[in-house]
């Protein structure tokens, strides 16, 4: 393995769902490679496939019918090349996962300490007193107050907050390399988000995790992630440094998503500037640009198949549109009011 | 400039909504009450939108719902264009329905999914149907549903589907044209777009906001987004376990906060955009409005508390033109 | 704790008092109907007829009636049963129900592991021949009358191949205590127990199979597998543990019916004294005495395992635990 080699790097996959005799591609072609301590956003909007990836590389997806194609090499070793046997020491060891919804995401009838003791005791040779004293100390470290006595209650006793962070002690109880965080502040409350967003921002340097964290929320990308995958409807629309695609967001539909959000600073708009329409069903999806339908700038180039090829911008920064190479790139985001916060 | 605030000056002395000192308790078991609502006081002038923020538990649901009586209040008062709703009986209460509607979350949830838009469309119109005392022929029910069709983008086709063939943002569309049939003057609006994608919550808080400067519609607007909030309020009631906290014009209370809650909510907000200067989150969390603490509601996570505010409960107080503040030590060098 | 507990204990009493009222209205207090007659049998004699009158209080108030009837069942125990000359019911039923006790706990037992055993591995090979099969055996369990499945064993067991060396083992019908000899206890029950617990076995393994195949789709067994996990822990630590809950409660009442006569179709098939037996004696002699006191027993029974279900619920949902 060469030094430089990212943790994760991900090919071509693809996942297929047989319906009635037909197979849906859900997630189409998505390559994308996380550094060591590095923080992946993959932002998408629902049925863009962000989750199904996830679950794709965790070999979570057990549906029947279903067809994984690519390469996820991580730490040199093909995950989706995997017995299930071999996926399941890194599950929860080498790469561990966080959920949205931390309340159906714990066991309802077992107590929040013998869920993370288990998946210690799982992965590591520790008695059942060495698991439970790590337990309370991942705890703690989570900011989690008492930790002794959080450690006794049951997932239900604990506020959304709590639970979260809990669910996050568990994922780091061995020490991931990797951690998948699959939209782990969409049930929160602003104020806790924060507080858990904060945390996730110190993992890095705490437990030296990656984090690939899957969420539709732009601005806890800008707010988290060093590099930032945007999908639309299954495919990679662009890729590139977070600071990069804000500033200068390559494709419309990136751009697009970024403009209908409301700003919290500045002049309010007299209208929002809305996308029209609602992204493709996987079986609808056109065979070219699958952003075409819905996007001001689409004319007779986007349409036919295949979907356009990657462009770089420069080696950070990559983007499925026509526009930069037909030399017609989008303008920047913010010419004046970049700074004009509140 | 917000896009509402010129708009029908005429009618605004007079208050369409008007809420006195309301409680809401809920009895537990075991003997414990829940205060949902914890003596709330506020009038939503005509051609006005409130925002109603909070985080979850603060009690923005449940007062929505006593605004519009689908709750009944323990105590205090609701006025509906001068007329005392409080405890009308519901016989009385069905055509002032007329003139009051809600469109709520889920979507989905509020569409029978067994029946044609066009039948759950027409049906208030049958219901209520009285148009200066005459029942609504079958052409003007028709004609009623194309104006509506029209008026939330929709195509007339969509009247012969069922509710599953839509997708959520145009569900929500549906939901809005039937809250319209019957002419409302006042809608409140329980987190009707936070259940969207991105794309297409810009497209619905677009046609709230075309719709009322259209029709000159009321709107209370309940949400936790603060931003969708600040698109589309002319102002804007920050709750939190169910008191009101800051109230006032929406600058003034979002850009112009006092109370330190309110502060550490909007600087909460993730933005997109890098390079947004951090600031330290609240510590905590929300406190179960079961056991509400003593005095300031707020000061076992304010960073600006002291004694005072353990036991000495803040009332809302005017503290600028236009803007009103529950806080003994409002922050006032902000900004 | 102490707080919901008696709280739960009054319901108990209500209950039963509730029941043993109702009951005591449908046999003793029906109009048109002198129940004198009906307790000192067909054809009794006037003065028989005078006797009962007395004892049972009929010439009384209907609440004096009633009471006179729970201190005949309950404290004095001297309810005797006229059509039977005289034989008391109380002592009656505690001598059966030691046969029911045992033919229903080992069909329990019987049809909890096999339930549970096709249940989890219906759910694991869910979709596959294995499951298929599995659940058709159940749908197959369900099916079969317990008396007609009865009928065919004893034919088979006791008649047609009982000189085989299959079944030369298998004693004739009736019960042997267990306290007289373990073995022949055995002996005798274990083919009764088969087929009792055959029709259960069915419900519950088809009832698990679906709960299991829910719960799988849960978000926590996405965390379970996520964590590293065996498959067969978190089906069973984690799917498993969790869809006992619902087992579990459906399990109480059934054992309890049963318990309370429910089984009283096997009890006769195969000779076995037991409660349901009597039940049937009584009702085909018209026996109101005795009814009335199988009829209260198997009351109390249910009300009481209702309440241990509770307590079992409590222990098995800490969710339920903090709701109370």
């Amino acid at each position: 393995m060469p030094v430089n080699a990212p943790l994760l790097e991900v090919q071509n996959l693809c996942v297929s769902f047989a319906t009635r005799g037909q197979m849906i591609p859900i997630v189409e072609n998505i390559s994308f490679s996380i550094g060591e301590q590095e923080i992946l956003g993959l932002v998408g909007e629902s049925g863009s496939g962000k989750s199904v990836t996830a679950m794709a590389l965790m070999g979570l997806i057990d549906a029947p019918g279903v067809r994984i194609t690519g390469m996820a090499l991580f730490k040199g070793q093909d995950l989706l090349a995997m017995s299930g046997k071999q996926l399941r020491t890194l599950r929860g060891q080498e790469i561990a996962m966080i959920f949205q919804d931390p309340m159906t995401a714990f066991t309802p009838v077992y107590t929040i300490g013998w869920q993370i003791d288990e998946q210690l005791r799982v992965h590591q040779k520790l008695s059942r007193r060495q698991a439970r004293a790590r337990t309370v100390e991942l705890l703690g470290e989570m900011g989690v107050p008492d930790p002794l006595n959080t450690a006794n209650r049951y997932p239900h006793q604990l506020s959304g907050g709590l639970r979260q962070r809990a669910m996050i002690a568990m994922a780091l109880s061995c020490n991931p390399s990797l951690l998948i965080a699959d939209e782990p502040t969409t049930a929160l409350d602003v104020t806790v988000q924060a507080q858990i967003l904060d945390l996730m921002r110190n993992l890095r340097k705490t437990y030296g995790s990656s984090v690939l964290l899957i969420t539709h929320d732009m601005g806890v990308v800008a707010e988290t992630c060093d590099k930032t995958l945007v999908l639309y409807s299954g495919r990679v629309a662009e890729t590139g440094t977070t600071q990069a695609l804000f500033a200068h967001p390559q494709h419309p539909y990136t751009a697009a998503l970024l403009a209908s959000i409301p700003p919290m600073s500045g002049p309010r708009p007299e209208r929002l500037p809305a996308i029209p329409g609602s992204p493709p069903q996987p079986l609808e999806r056109p065979a070219g640009c699958a952003f075409a339908p819905r996007c001001t700038y689409s004319h007779a180039t986007c349409l036919p198949a295949p979907p356009p090829a990657f462009h770089a911008i420069n080696s950070h920064h990559k983007v499925a549109c026509l526009l930069p190479m037909e030399g017609t790139p989008l303008p920047p985001r913010f010419s004046a009011n970049t700074t004009a916060t509140v | 400039m917000p896009p509402n605030s010129t708009s029908l000056q005429t009618t605004r002395d007079e208050p369409v909504l008007t809420v006195k000192d309301v409680y809401k308790t809920y009895t537990l078991n075991k003997g414990q009450t829940l205060k949902a609502v914890d003596g709330i006081s506020f009038s939503v002038m005509s051609g006005e939108v409130l925002g109603l923020v909070g985080e979850s538990g603060c009690g923005k649901s449940t007062l929505g719902r006593c605004l519009l009586r689908l709750h009944d209040v323990t105590s205090g008062q609701i006025i509906f264009e001068g007329q005392d709703i409080t405890h009308l009986p519901e016989r009385t209460l069905r055509p002032l329905r007329q003139r009051m509607q809600m469109v709520f979350q889920d979507s989905y949830a509020s569409l029978n999914p067994r029946r044609r838009i066009g039948d759950l469309l027409a049906e208030p119109l049958k219901v209520h149907g009285t148009v200066n005392g005459e029942r609504r022929s079958a052409s003007a029910i028709t004609q009623r549903l194309a104006e509506l069709m029209e008026l939330v983008s929709l195509p007339r086709a969509a009247l012969a589907r069922y509710p599953h063939e839509f997708s959520g943002g145009q569900r929500q569309r549906i939901n809005i044209a039937r809250a319209l049939a019957l002419s409302p003057r006042l809608i409140v609006a329980d987190e009707p777009v936070s259940a969207l994608d991105v794309s297409v919550q810009a497209q619905i808080v677009n046609l709230f906001a075309d719709l009322q400067k259209q029709l000159g519609l009321t709107y209370v607007f309940i949400a936790h987004d603060l931003a969708v909030v600040r698109q589309i309020s002319t102002r804007v009631a920050v709750m939190y376990l169910g008191a009101i906290v800051e109230l006032g014009e929406t600058d003034n209370v979002l850009h112009h906060s006092v109370h330190p809650y309110t502060i550490a909510l909007t600087q909460a907000v993730p933005r997109p955009v890098v390079g947004t200067p951090q600031h330290a989150p609240l510590r905590g969390e929300i406190p179960s409005p079961v056991h509400k603490p003593s005095g300031c509601r707020f000061h076992t996570r304010c960073p600006a508390a002291q004694a005072r505010c353990a036991h000495d409960a803040p009332q809302l107080r005017p503290i600028a033109p236009n803007h009103e503040v529950a806080c003994h030590y409002p922050v006032l060098s902000h900004n | 704790m102490i707080i919901p507990l008696m709280r739960r204990m009054g319901q108990t009493i209500f209950v039963l008092f509730g029941i043993s009222a109702l009951v005591f209205a449908v046999f003793f207090a029906t109009p048109g109907a002198d129940p004198t007659a009906r307790i000192a049998g067909r054809n009794a004699a006037p003065q028989t007829m005078e006797k009962v009158r007395k004892e049972y209080g009929f010439d009384r108030p209907l609440p004096v009636q009633y009471a006179i009837m729970m201190k005949k069942l309950f404290i004095t125990r001297d309810l005797a049963s006229y059509a039977n000359r005289g034989e008391r019911v109380v002592p009656e039923i505690m001598r059966a129900a030691p046969v029911t006790l045992s033919l229903v706990t080992g069909a329990a037992v019987i049809w909890v592991v096999l339930s549970i055993g096709m249940g989890v591995l219906a759910a694991a090979f869910k979709g596959s021949w294995l499951d298929r099969l599995l659940m058709m055996l159940g749908l197959v369990g369900i099916s079969i009358p317990v008396f007609w499945l009865g009928q065919v064993v004893n034919l088979i067991t006791q008649n047609s191949y009982h000189d085989t060396w299959l079944f030369s083992w298998v004693p004739g019908l009736g019960y042997v205590p267990f306290t007289q000899s373990p073995f022949d206890w055995f002996r005798s029950l274990v083919i009764p127990w088969c087929v009792l617990a055959v029709m259960f076995v069915g419900i519950y393994s088809r009832i698990l199979r679906a709960d299991l195949v829910a719960i799988m789709g849960e978000d926590f067994m996405r965390t379970a597998r996520a964590k590293g996990l065996s498959p067969t822990r978190v089906l069973l630590r984690h799917g498993l543990r969790t869809a006992l809950i619902t087992f579990v409660s459906l399990f109480g009442m059934d054992f309890a019916q049963l318990v309370g006569g429910g089984a009283l179709l096997t009890e006769v098939v195969f000779g076995l004294p037991g409660v349901g037996r009597l039940t049937y004696q009584a009702l085909n002699s018209l026996d109101l005495p005795l009814i009335m006191a199988t009829v209260m027993y198997s009351a109390v029974f249910v009300v009481l395992a209702n309440a241990l279900v509770d307590a079992a619920y409590l222990l098995l949902d800490p969710r339920v635990r903090d709701a109370r």
